[in-house]
């Protein structure tokens, strides 16, 4: 007969043990990335009980499930000193928001190139490609069988308004808005443009402007401190040029998902601009940018 | 699942209604006369770039008044315009129309089930002084041609007020407002397709009423030009697309696209009141969305159907509808097998628009999603033999489920609920169970 102590020390050695290998960080309430996945967890809530959204519970789970075990295997393979749970949770989560597949295989490899190429396309410290942005690009691009549903948020103007004010929430805890608003800026002032340009009623450019995949986009992916310019000047220009590819894509290419296409495309130019004007990588732990760390 | 028996469908002419008097998408009148056009259909097929885009509408007047402008993204040849038969659309419309499925319940009393089965599906229907001006205004004929009954010039312009003009002056009512949708148009590089009908080759033909127009073109844009048509318009418009691709379902990018409430229960008179129900229901969905959603009503494989208000499109007929990868082998002499329909997946979308809810054109885009789809509501007939044996669960059980029907058909429609229970015979002409003494029915 086992002696039931025996097997309550085995189970709490154990417990110690993956602590001690896993090394989950302590709760830090100045990193802004709690609230980032607070407000993205309700914005899937909002997505699945208020609309019918065509978000699987498989796929959520799915994705969730293989962004964490892609970070924790990458983690011990790279030597990296803890396992962050929380970027690949806002990674999972962004995606679950913006990828529609019908196939949960391939919600579990959005995943997995997603976290993936955090790890493997690096230039100078940092990763090139917003871990989301990848994946659903490469998918969209290889498979009929992933797409981007961005007409299905609707444009009630309240609702926008809502998801602008709970992402901004965000950004100013993370204190790298710049692309963000720049982003927004020149893409309306863009758009308000061609309406003028065409003759068209104000009526199309707001109601180009109230759709929440685009303010999704626009707050919660490519402000991604991790993939943006390293100085301010930096990201004012990144933030403007995602816009302009943006509305040339959409309305000279008329692809559907430009600022997703964009974003992909622009990639590159952050590593560039970051050679050009020096600055410090953000670190998500201490905002204000005055300590070493990695994610 | 017991026998079915019955498939009854809502087809469009009887579906609509309310909103009739108004012009359909983009047909402008080309005289100031009662025109009487319900409902657009369109059948858009597309597959890369490549777009057939097949327009029908139910215009009742006469057809010496009917003209149709229409932006097009590019120059189109004389051997990219047909005209269909509009039995075409017809069937497709009854095979993608939300439909009715009648059950019966069994006799309580029996242990097992003896089916019956058979379908009466809704049967398809059977179905050089002018260019010398145009210049002068700065509007160029890029070409005119004579097609079926239909007489077809491709305009493009400069300025829109040259063209607008110009259609004015040859007898188009172009509406007042006009000029700035025209204009976007032009400059976005879009050309004018304007028909109107030949009386003499209409006659010719030997056809009374107007056939679909058909126009093939490439193009990046997978949209649907409806701002000119809410010019003219008289409220809400009614648009019905029915798009065929190889992938899977299409929806709108710029609107939200929301499934057709489907598979409840209603109640039994509702088989006779079916076109009312299906009014009442879009007409309640419209409203629940804020006037701003297009609804999805049908996505399925061509292949098949389960229940088929009608049978699938044959390939011969989806060639003729413009779906260019199917058929087109020429039929071998002797035996010619059945062709099965294959690699076509068919939405069906409905949309209720104006400008101020639908400021901009419908924008598409074809998803990965083979998912089945459709409008569905069944009916549940109670067992209405005679009974051998003590049946009064089944009597307590058919209470509660024709009450859950009407509380769903109220839901469902905004119907007022006292009103839907007076046509429940079981519910009407009982007393409610709750005002019945207890001890009434303890040794009776």
């Amino acid at each position: 007969m086992p002696n039931p102590d025996h097997f309550g020390f085995a189970f709490v050695s154990g417990m110690d043990a993956i602590a001690q290998t896993i090394r989950l960080p302590a709760i830090n309430l100045r990193d802004p990335r709690y609230y980032q996945i607070a407000v993205l967890s309700s914005l899937v809530t909002f997505g699945v009980v208020g609309l019918d959204f065509g978000i699987s519970a498989y796929n959520a789970i799915a994705i969730v499930f293989t962004a964490l075990v892609v970070q924790l295997a990458a983690t011990k393979l790279t030597g990296l000193p803890k396992f962050d749970p929380l970027s690949p949770l806002i990674t999972a989560l962004s995606l679950t928001l913006l990828l529609r597949t019908d196939m949960v295989t391939l919600a579990a490899l959005a995943a997995a190139i997603a976290i993936g190429s955090k790890f493997l396309v690096r230039i100078r410290g940092k990763h090139v490609f917003n871990p989301a942005n990848l994946a659903i690009v490469t998918l969209m691009l290889a498979s009929d069988h992933a797409w981007i549903s961005s007409g299905q948020w609707g444009s009630a103007a309240i609702g926008a308004f809502a998801l602008a004010c709970l992402g901004f929430v965000v950004l100013t805890r993370a204190k790298r808005s710049e692309t963000t608003v720049m982003f927004l800026f020149t893409y309306a002032t863009l758009l308000f443009a061609r309406a003028l340009w065409l003759g068209d009623p104000l009526a199309i450019p707001l109601h180009q402007l109230q759709n929440g995949a685009l303010l999704i986009f626009a707050f919660f992916m490519i402000s991604d401190p991790k993939t943006t310019p390293n100085t301010r000047s930096g990201r004012v220009i990144y933030g403007s040029l995602v816009a302009g590819v943006a509305v040339f894509i959409q309305f000279v290419l008329y692809e559907p998902s430009a600022p997703v296409l964009a974003l992909i495309v622009c990639a590159p130019v952050v590593p560039l601009i970051d050679m050009l004007r020096r600055g410090e990588t953000y670190n998500w732990s201490y905002p204000a940018g005055f300590s070493k760390g990695v994610s | 699942m017991r026998s079915l028996v019955l498939v009854l469908t809502a087809t469009v002419t009887v579906a609509l209604a309310q909103t009739a008097q108004a012009f359909c998408g983009f047909y402008v009148a080309k005289a100031d006369t009662s025109l009487f056009n319900r409902a657009s259909q369109v059948v858009l097929v597309r597959d890369g770039n490549r777009t057939v885009l097949t327009m029908a509408n139910d215009f009742e007047g006469d057809v010496k008044d009917f003209a149709v402008v229409i932006p097009v993204p590019s120059f189109i040849e004389r051997e990219q315009i047909n005209v269909a038969d509009k039995g075409l659309i017809d069937h497709l419309d009854a095979y993608t129309a939300p439909r009715l499925v009648e059950y019966f319940d069994p006799d309580p009393c029996k242990r097992y089930v003896m089916e019956q089965f058979s379908i009466a599906g809704a049967q398809p229907r059977s179905s050089a002084e002018m260019d010398r001006r145009a210049r002068a205004l700065g509007v160029t004929i890029e070409a005119s041609y004579t097609v079926g009954e239909y007489d077809i010039l491709i305009l493009s312009g400069k300025e829109s007020k040259g063209l607008i003009r110009w259609l004015n002056d040859s007898g188009y009512k172009i509406p007042k407002g006009a000029n700035k949708v025209v204009g976007s148009y032009l400059k976005q590089d879009m050309r004018f397709f304007v028909a109107k009908v030949n009386l003499e080759e209409q006659k010719r033909a030997g056809v009374t009423y107007l056939r679909p127009l058909q126009i093939a073109f490439e193009s990046n844009k997978f949209m649907l030009p409806i701002r000119l048509g809410t010019l003219n318009a008289d409220g809400m418009q009614e648009l019905y697309v029915y798009t065929l691709t190889k992938t899977g379902r299409v929806e709108t990018t710029n609107y939200r696209t929301v499934k057709l409430p489907s598979n409840t229960e209603v109640p039994e008179f509702v088989q006779a009141e079916f076109s009312e129900f299906y009014r009442s229901m879009f007409e309640k969905q419209v409203e629940m969305q804020d006037r701003r959603a297009v609804f999805l009503e049908y996505a399925w494989d061509m292949a098949w159907c389960d229940p088929c208000a009608a049978d699938p499109l044959s390939a011969d007929q989806l060639r003729k509808l413009g779906v260019f990868w199917v058929g087109g082998n020429k039929p071998q002499q002797g035996r010619i097998a059945p062709q099965q329909a294959q690699n076509v997946f068919v939405t069906r979308l409905h949309v209720r628009y104006d400008a101020e809810h639908f400021p901009e054109d419908l924008m598409f885009q074809e998803t990965g999603d083979r998912q089945n789809f459709q409008g569905r509501y069944v009916i549940r007939h109670p067992f209405k033999g005679e009974s051998t044996c003590d049946n009064a669960n089944y009597q307590a059980e058919l209470k509660k489920r024709q009450e859950r029907e009407a509380q769903q058909l109220a839901n469902l429609t905004g119907w007022d609920i006292d009103d839907i229970r007076t046509k429940i015979p079981l519910i009407a002409n009982n007393t409610p169970e709750q005002n019945v003494p207890w001890w009434k029915q303890l040794w009776n």
